[in-house]
C-alpha cells in the first residue's frame, strides 16, 4: 500500500521475567499522528525502543517504505529517518541550547548554519527558542522543545514523541499540538506513545491499543470516545473512586508556616515562605510540574533536610520542624517519598528487611538493638496479603518486585502503622493501573479513618480524584489551597505555569 | 563480523550460586595461573606447587604456624567488614595495628619487669583503645571536611610506621640491647599464653574466634548491623530511615581500628614478646584481599584468612627450596584478588560482541 509508511509484522521480545511484546503486528499510515495507547507496563516502550534501535527483537519484521528496516543503533534509526523525544529529557543541565544542540547532532554543523536552520524550524513549526539560556533556566515544556528541535534538525520522516505531555501544563500541552499538526501538514509522520485517553482523542488520527505486550485493536478515532478506549486499554472495568468530605474534622493537626528554605544550587528550587494546613482526615494535594521545588520541599516534610532559613511546622501542637525523620514517626507521621528503588525501600534487602526502614513506636520489631525476626516477618507477610503484594514470599529481594507491587508493599508498610498523618509523594508514578486503582482506594480507605494525608503528585487527575483541597507549587511558591469539588482545571494549570491571575 | 571489543551489559538477574563459587573459582584460577608461572620459571609445576601449597602444613608445626598467621589476617579483616560493608573504604588498617602495638606494647615496656594477671588484659585494652583512635582520625576527616577515607587512611599508616620507628630507636629503645633499634622484652605475664606446648599458636587464636562470633551475631542480628548494611546499599534509604550516618561511620572505624589494634597488640605480645620495627608482614593491607574473599561473612573470613596465610608460609618455602623469592608469596595474593574481582564483575555483567553491519 502506498500510504504505509511503516509494518511492523510478528515483532515479539521477551525479558528474563515477561514477554513485552508478543507477535506485535500493525501499519502506520504516512502523514498521519498515530497514537499507541496503553497503561504502564503494556509493552509501548519497548516497541518503540526496538524501532529506534536500542534493542534488538526476538522475531519479526519492520518494513521502511517497503524496504526492510534493520537498525543497531539510535544513530542509524536517525540515519534512516526515525527520529525520537524521549519522556526523561536527555540534556547537558549545564550547557546552554546552542551548545546542546550542536552536540546532539549526528553530522558536524556550524553555529551560523545552525542558527539559520533553527530559524527556518523555529518559525515554521511554532518553536520559539532562546539560544544562549542554560538549559537550567528552562522550564519543562521548553526542554522539550530543544529536543524536538534537535530531532528535526536532522529532518526524520517519523517522529517518535513518548509520553510527551506528562511533564507541561495545559497550555504547554496546546502549543505542542499546533507543533505537531504543524509537522504533520508537512508530510512527516508521528508515532505518539501515551495512556493519556483525552489526547488520543484529540489529535491523533489512529489508534494502536496494547495490553499486556500484545495489540488488541488498531482502528481509527474518529467513532472513539475515551470510555470505550479505556476499555479497551484496561480490559476490565474499574470502580469509581468516590471521596466524601463528611468525615473530615474541623481540628487542623498539622500546619506549615512561613517556611522558607535557600540552597544555593542551581540544580535545586529554593522555597518560598511556603505555609499550609491540613485537617483531620483531609487529603491534601500539591500540584505542580516537576522541578518546582517538590522533592525540596518533600525533604523538609519528611525531616530528612531540617535545616530550613525559618517557619515552622507544627504537629499536634508540638513543633517538630528539626526534628529528623525517626523523631517524627515516633509521633505517629508517616512517609512515602517518590523514589522507591533505594530511597522508601533498598532493592538488595529482602522485603521482611525492608520492614524495618521504617519503624513506629508501636511495632515492637527491636528488643535492647535485637531484631526479633518473627515480629518482622509476620508484618511484612500481613502487609503482603493485606496489600495483595504479588512475591513468592518475605525473603524475596525488594528489586525481584515490579515498580506497581513495590509500590503496594511501602505504601502498605507504612499504612499498616494507622499513622496519623500521611505525607506521600507520587504515590503512582509510573505503575500499572490495576495497582494505581488499588493505592488510591487505599489512600481514601485510610482518610476515612482519621489519617491525615498529603499527597504531592504531577498527576492532576490522580488529585482530582482523591483530594479535598488543591494548592500548586510553582517555582518554590505554594499557592493559597482550593476545593477540589469546585476547581477549575484551566485555573490549575495556570497556577502551573506561574500565572497567578 | 563482530567488533574487536566486547562491551560491558549488565545482567538482568545475577545467580546466587554463582556468588558463592566466586571465592572457589578465583583460587582455582590463581593455582592455574601459579603453575604456569612455575614452569616458565623452569620448576616442575607439581613439585613447586607441593612445595608452596601442601609441605607448609605437612606438620604439627607447619599447621600451628598457619594459625599464627591467620589470626591477625581474620581479625584484621573482620574488623574491616565492618567499615566494608558500610560502603567505607578504610584501607588504613595497617596503620591502626601499628597504633595497637605501640599503645599495648607501651604498657609492656612501661610494666616490663611487673609480673600480674592485670597486665595482659590491660595491654589488649590498651591496644584497642591505639587502634580505635588512629582508625577515628580519617572518620573525623571524612564526616566534617568530607576528605576521601581512602587517601586519609592509607596516609596515617605511613604516619604510624613512623613514630613505632621513632620510638624504638629513641625514647623506648631497650638499654641493654646494643643498640638495636628494639624495645625492652615483656615481661611473663605481658606476653599471649600458648595454646599447646612447642607450638607458636597463641591465645590470640581464641580472642579472634571470639570476635568473630560477636560480629556475626552483630551483622544477623541486631539493628545496629542492618543500619550498617543499608547505609552501605543506599545512603539515600539510611536517611530516609532516620539514621545517624556520622555516628555509623564513627562506629564502623572505632570498630576496625579496635580489632586491628588487637590484631597488633597480639602480634607484639604473641609471637614477638617486644617492640620493634617490622612487626608485620602487610597484615594490615593483605586482610582486605581475606575480607573480599571472605564475602564479608564470617565463616568466609575464616576460611579465606587460612587460605591467605597459606600464602605466606608457601612462600618461605618456596625461598628455602626452590631459591624464588619470597615476594612470590604476593604474587598470589594478588592473583587471587584479580580473579576474584573479575569473576565479581562476571557475576553482575556479561560480555557482548556487537554486530558491526
Amino acid at each position: 500500500m502506498s500510504d504505509t509508511i511503516l509494518n511492523i509484522e510478528n515483532i515479539t521480545k521477551s525479558f528474563p521475567r515477561v514477554i513485552a511484546n508478543k507477535k506485535v503486528t500493525f501499519d502506520i499510515k504516512k502523514n498521519a499522528v498515530h497514537a499507541i495507547l496503553g497503561e504502564n507496563g503494556a509493552g509501548k516502550s519497548t516497541l518503540v525502543k526496538i524501532l529506534y534501535g536500542l534493542l534488538e527483537p526476538d522475531e519479526g519484521n519492520i518494513i521502511l517504505n517497503n524496504k526492510d528496516f534493520k537498525v543497531n543503533s539510535p544513530a542509524e534509526a536517525r540515519k534512516q529517518g526515525i527520529g525520537m523525544v524521549f519522556q526523561h529529557f536527555s540534556l547537558f543541565d549545564s550547557l546552554s541550547v546552542k551548545e546542546n544542540l550542536i552536540l546532539g547532532i549526528d553530522e558536524k554543523m556550524s553555529y551560523s548554519d545552525l542558527e539559520n536552520k533553527l530559524e527556518n524550524i523555529s518559525s515554521r513549526y511554532n518553536l520559539p527558542l532562546d539560544l544562549d539560556a542554560p538549559i537550567t533556566a528552562l522550564s519543562a515544556g521548553e526542554k522539550q522543545r530543544v529536543e524536538i528541535v534537535r530531532i528535526l534538525l536532522q529532518d526524520p520522516q517519523i517522529l517518535i514523541m513518548d509520553e510527551p505531555t506528562s511533564v507541561l501544563t495545559p497550555q504547554e500541552v496546546e502549543s505542542l499540538f499546533v507543533t505537531l499538526n504543524a509537522l504533520v501538514k508537512e508530510g512527516r509522520t508521528i508515532l505518539y506513545i501515551t495512556h493519556k485517553l483525552e489526547e488520543v482523542i484529540s489529535i491523533c488520527d489512529t489508534v494502536t491499543i496494547m495490553r499486556s505486550g500484545e495489540i488488541i485493536d488498531t482502528s481509527s478515532t474518529a467513532n472513539q470516545t475515551a470510555k470505550t478506549l479505556a476499555t479497551k486499554m484496561l480490559g476490565q472495568k474499574l470502580d469509581d473512586l468516590k471521596t466524601n468530605y463528611g468525615h473530615i474534622k474541623d481540628e487542623v493537626n498539622f500546619e506549615v508556616k512561613n517556611i522558607s528554605c535557600d540552597f544555593n544550587d542551581p540544580f535545586l528550587t529554593d522555597l518560598k515562605n511556603i505555609s499550609f494546613q491540613v485537617r483531620v482526615g483531609e487529603i491534601y494535594g500539591i500540584a505542580g510540574v516537576a522541578g518546582n521545588g517538590q522533592s525540596e520541599l518533600m525533604d523538609i516534610l519528611t525531616g530528612e533536610n531540617i535545616n530550613i532559613k525559618s517557619g515552622s511546622i507544627t504537629f499536634d501542637n508540638k513543633k517538630i520542624e528539626k526534628y529528623g525523620p525517626q523523631k517524627r514517626r515516633d509521633l505517629s507521621i508517616s512517609f512515602v517519598p517518590e523514589n522507591r528503588l533505594g530511597h522508601s525501600a533498598v532493592p538488595e534487602l529482602s522485603l521482611s528487611e525492608n520492614i524495618l526502614l521504617s519503624q513506629f513506636p508501636k511495632n515492637n520489631f527491636i528488643r535492647n538493638g535485637i531484631i526479633l525476626k518473627n515480629n518482622v516477618d509476620d508484618f511484612a507477610n500481613n502487609v503482603i496479603n493485606e496489600f495483595k503484594v504479588i512475591t513468592p514470599g518475605n525473603d524475596a529481594k525488594a528489586s525481584s518486585l515490579s515498580g506497581g507491587n513495590l509500590q503496594k508493599y511501602v505504601i502498605g508498610r507504612e499504612i499498616s502503622s494507622k499513622p496519623k498523618i500521611l505525607i506521600i509523594s507520587h504515590p503512582t508514578w509510573g505503575i500499572d493501573a490495576g495497582a494505581e486503582h488499588s493505592i488510591r482506594e487505599s489512600l481514601i480507605e485510610l482518610s476515612q479513618n482519621g489519617t491525615s494525608i498529603i499527597v504531592i503528585s504531577q498527576d492532576l487527575d490522580e488529585l482530582i480524584e482523591i483530594t479535598h483541597k488543591i494548592s500548586v507549587i510553582y517555582d518554590g511558591n505554594l499557592s493559597k489551597p482550593f476545593k477540589t469539588s469546585e476547581i477549575e482545571i484551566e485555573k490549575l494549570g495556570l497556577l502551573m505555569g506561574g500565572k497567578n491571575e | 563480523m563482530n567488533s574487536l571489543f566486547p562491551s560491558i551489559v549488565s545482567r538482568s538477574q545475577s545467580s546466587g550460586l554463582m556468588n558463592f563459587f566466586v571465592p572457589i573459582i578465583s583460587i582455582v584460577l590463581t593455582l592455574i595461573t601459579g603453575s604456569i608461572i612455575f614452569v616458565l620459571l623452569g620448576f616442575d609445576p607439581v613439585y613447586a606447587l607441593y612445595t608452596f601449597f601442601i609441605s607448609p602444613i605437612s606438620s604439627t608445626y607447619g599447621i600451628s604456624e598457619l594459625f599464627v598467621k591467620a589470626t591477625p589476617l581474620a581479625l584484621i579483616a573482620i574488623g574491616l567488614s565492618y567499615c566494608f560493608k558500610n560502603n567505607i573504604y578504610n584501607i588504613g588498617a595497617e596503620g591502626q595495628l601499628t597504633m595497637g602495638a605501640i599503645f599495648g606494647g607501651g604498657i609492656g615496656i612501661l610494666f616490663h619487669d611487673t609480673n600480674a594477671f592485670w597486665l595482659l588484659p590491660l595491654m589488649i585494652f590498651a591496644g584497642a583503645i591505639g587502634g580505635a583512635l588512629w582508625g577515628l582520625i580519617p572518620a573525623i576527616l571524612k564526616t566534617k571536611f568530607n576528605t576521601n577515607e581512602i587517601l586519609t587512611s592509607l596516609m596515617l599508616v605511613y604516619v604510624a610506621l613512623f613514630i613505632l620507628d621513632y620510638l624504638v630507636v629513641g625514647p623506648w629503645k631497650d638499654p641493654f640491647g646494643y643498640s638495636f633499634p628494639k624495645s625492652r622484652p615483656f615481661s611473663e605475664s605481658g606476653r599471649m599464653p600458648l595454646l599447646f606446648d612447642g607450638l607458636r599458636v597463641h591465645f590470640g587464636l581464641i580472642i579472634t574466634l571470639f570476635l568473630i562470633f560477636i560480629s556475626w551475631f552483630i551483622f544477623a542480628k541486631t539493628i545496629f548491623g542492618f543500619q550498617l548494611k543499608v547505609s552501605g546499599y543506599s545512603p539515600k534509604a539510611a536517611r530516609y530511615a532516620g539514621f545517624n550516618q556520622t555516628t555509623l561511620v564513627f562506629f564502623a572505624f572505632a570498630i576496625c581500628g579496635a580489632f586491628a589494634g588487637i590484631a597488633g597488640l597480639a602480634e607484639v605480645s604473641g609471637p614477638i614478646g617486644l617492640l620493634y620495627r617490622d612487626i608485620s608482614p602487610n597484615y594490615g593491607f593483605t586482610a582486605i584481599i581475606v575480607a573480599f574473599l571472605g564475602r564479608l561473612h564470617p565463616i568466609g573470613i575464616i576460611f579465606a584468612s587460612l587460605v591467605i596465610a597459606l600464602t605466606y608460609l608457601g612462600a618461605e618455602d618456596a625461598q628455602l627450596f626452590l631459591q624464588i623469592p619470597s615476594a612470590v608469596g604476593f604474587i598470589f595474593q594478588g592473583l587471587v584478588l584479580f580473579y576474584l574481582l573479575g569473576a565479581e564483575l562476571l557475576i553482575n555483567y556479561k560480555l557482548t560482541y556487537k554486530k558491526l553491519l
